[in-house]
């Protein structure tokens, strides 16, 4: 690397920076400016009138179409942002999943068709709904136990922040970091990999951990559950921590048993968090593509829906058929969030 | 340790046992708790260690022995680390490159969309105006978008321009090289709004309603309410989100794939290791220390800044 390399992408880092000093500074200077400016006049106006030399100016102007002015200009990044960014181009992909690979005719419903009848993708489909199954279960089980265990531990922070930390390495970091776990090296060799090493030393014999169907889906599995039950435990553990001490007070008085206290105290107590949890890993599930991608490409008959909708569109320049799979993401989405936002409603009137 | 009292959250609020007994079941149970909970984070952070000593480990030590191997025999080398991030072969990572090209993408896109978002957050929180429940709904509701949506069509609308019945209405924008930068700050600020709005908006409207009211009475305009007021009031919850924006960005795969191409001018690190594992995927000296150097970045950021973090994920829900 030398710095004619960098040069040019510094430039354009640059550039990208005077356009945001540009836009916002702009923006904010201009909703400083002119409002400041109109007060002074006014200001004057007033003065003038106080001296007895200029009629009156019309007062009582109307307030509200001078706020929604402001208000424009407060909003206009993020809605023409969004309106091209998202909008729009959520409406093309509904129409898209409608019309051929190349965008060049109406083909009515055939791409969902084609996605039902194919036996890859219905194959793709399964897998997707075992990855939905289980991640959210497991991850959040795990989180759970693990928070209800913290709880009453010592070094709970630093034992905390050590599940947590997967949070923070991509995907395609904790790809490799898995792969490494899974790696293979013949039976008369050294094993490299962690999983096939702890086989032989429990007198197993060393197997190619990602090629075997349907255990390599679950073997990807566990590298999202490693991911997501950090978040699971952070979430369930301040809300384990805000149930009220006089209610456990209580239940201790009563000679509840640490299994009971779980069952009827702490989980009831949870709910709302619990449910937040789960439709957070589960909306995260289903649009998982990057563990796929690194660590098998969907072969071996791993494939899941996201992976496919990119093969699709941006691979084989299916437009019609990535689309169709997009929505079909889409509609698995809506009535999770639609059962989220009725919880929380529920939760905030009761 | 045995002599020391259970150190207990306060707020658990657990009461004293009266006798002996009770005394040292409720220690014992602590120190259960204690050790499990220690074995389950170990454990959990056996997979990270064992590619962290890896990548210190001379090549064929990686390839013939385990990691474990490592405490009877250690040797510490900083190769991989030279050659995967400044080797010239093209077979060697070139990392130090694809690094600087994350470093160009994640800055602007998550200064774009902090600052649009607070502005947005405060106009839907504090100026009034006929359809601001409208357009709050209207952005809460994107948060379920999942991103293939829109990638297809935002990828046509850079590279092709938007024409209506053969009209057009925008050329394409014909990003090359470097230039293509351009697109994944736009793409990831676009996609990164409705979440950041929402974010923000939770905590800007808790904001005392007294503040604004006070400093309207003083004549103070919106831009300076918003400036002086707000900004530094809603810092926490900046922060929050620039740490969950910035993560977001630097782990991402899936936009950059689109929109930054996998060519050396503009994919980040995250494309780069993608294809190193795909192509090399038993070249484990270079994906050990490659795979380092793309968590380091986000590790010190997550760990020094972790309360942020913690705070915003209670507060936020759905990432769309």
């Amino acid at each position: 690397m030398d710095f004619a390399d960098i040069s040019p992408k510094l430039t354009v880092l640059v550039y990208g920076l005077v356009a945001f000093a540009v836009v916002v500074g702009g923006l904010l200077l201009l909703l400083d400016v002119v409002p400041t400016y109109f007060a002074r006049r006014r200001e004057r106006q007033l003065i003038a009138v106080a001296a007895g030399d200029a009629p009156a100016p019309p007062s009582g102007r109307p307030r509200k179409p001078r706020e929604f002015g402001y208000a424009i200009f407060f909003l206009l990044p993020v809605v023409v942002l969004l309106l091209i960014g998202l909008v729009v181009p959520v409406i093309r992909t509904l129409l898209l999943s409608l019309r051929n690979g190349d965008n060049s005719a109406w083909v009515g419903l055939d791409n969902y068709g084609w996605m039902f009848s194919n036996d890859d993708i219905l194959n793709v489909l399964w897998n997707s709904l075992l990855w939905v199954v289980l991640v959210p279960l497991v991850a959040t089980s795990v989180g759970l136990l693990y928070a209800v265990m913290v709880d009453r531990a010592r070094f709970e922070a630093v034992a905390k922040s050590l599940i947590f930390l997967p949070m923070a390495i991509s995907f395609v970091g904790a790809s490799i970091i898995w792969r490494f776990v899974y790696a293979y090296r013949g039976e008369d060799l050294d094993q490299i990999g962690l999983l096939n090493q702890i086989v032989v030393w429990l007198g197993g014999t060393p197997q190619q951990w990602l090629l075997e169907s349907p255990l390599n889906t679950l073997l990807l599995i566990v590298v999202m559950v490693w991911i997501q039950a950090g978040f699971a435990m952070v979430i369930l553990s301040a809300a384990i921590k805000a149930i009220p001490g006089d209610i456990i007070e209580a239940a201790r008085l009563d000679g509840v048993t640490a299994w009971q206290m779980f069952w009827r105290i702490t989980l009831p107590s949870i709910r709302p968090a619990l449910i937040v949890v789960i439709v957070a890993i589960t909306v995260a599930t289903m649009k998982i593509f990057d563990i796929v991608r690194t660590m098998t490409n969907g072969n071996y008959d791993t494939n899941v829906i996201a992976l496919e909708m990119y093969n699709q569109a941006f691979r084989y320049q299916e437009t019609g058929q990535g689309s169709a799979l997009a929505v079909f993401l889409f509609l698995l989405v809506i009535p999770i969030v639609v059962f989220q936002i009725r919880n929380l409603r529920r939760q905030r009137e009761g | 340790m045995a002599t020391t009292t259970p150190v207990l959250p306060a707020t658990t609020a657990a009461p004293r046992p009266k006798n002996v007994a009770g005394r040292v079941r409720q220690r014992l149970n602590t120190r259960a708790a204690t050790v499990v909970s220690i074995l389950i984070a170990v454990l959990w952070t056996v997979p990270t260690f064992g590619l962290f000593i890896s990548s210190l480990r001379p090549e064929d030590a990686i390839k013939t022995t385990g990691w474990w191997t490592f405490f009877s025999e250690p040797k510490l080398t900083l190769d991989n680390y030279n050659e995967v991030l400044f080797g010239q072969s093209a077979s060697s990572g070139q990392l130090a490159n694809y690094f600087v090209n994350s470093l160009v993408i994640t800055i602007p896109s998550v200064l774009f969309p902090v600052a649009f978002a607070a502005m947005a957050a405060y106009a839907l929180s504090w100026i009034k105006f006929r359809g601001r429940e409208w357009i709050y709904v209207g952005i809460f509701a994107l948060q379920i978008v999942p991103l293939q949506m829109a990638l297809v069509p935002l990828l046509s609308f850079f590279s092709r321009g938007v024409s209506l019945g053969g009209i057009t209405l925008m050329p394409a924008w014909q990003l090359d090289d470097e230039q293509k930068f351009i697109q994944v700050w736009f793409a990831h600020t676009c996609f990164a709004l409705p979440f950041a709005v929402f974010l923000l908006h939770n905590f800007v409207s808790q904001l005392p309603s007294e503040l604004m009211e006070a400093a309207r009475v003083d004549g103070a305009s919106h831009a300076k309410i918003f400036r002086t007021i707000v900004l530094p009031l809603i810092t926490p919850a900046l922060a929050s989100l620039t740490i969950f924006q910035f993560l977001w960005v630097w782990n991402d795969l899936l936009v950059a794939l689109i929109f930054a191409g996998g060519g050396d001018e503009t994919a980040p690190l995250t494309v780069r290791l993608a294809e190193l594992a795909g192509t090399r995927g038993n070249e484990w000296q270079r994906l050990t220390s490659g795979a380092f150097v793309s968590i380091v970045i986000p590790l010190i950021v997550f760990l020094s800044l972790q309360r942020y973090f913690v705070r915003g994920l209670l507060t936020g829900s759905v990432k769309g």
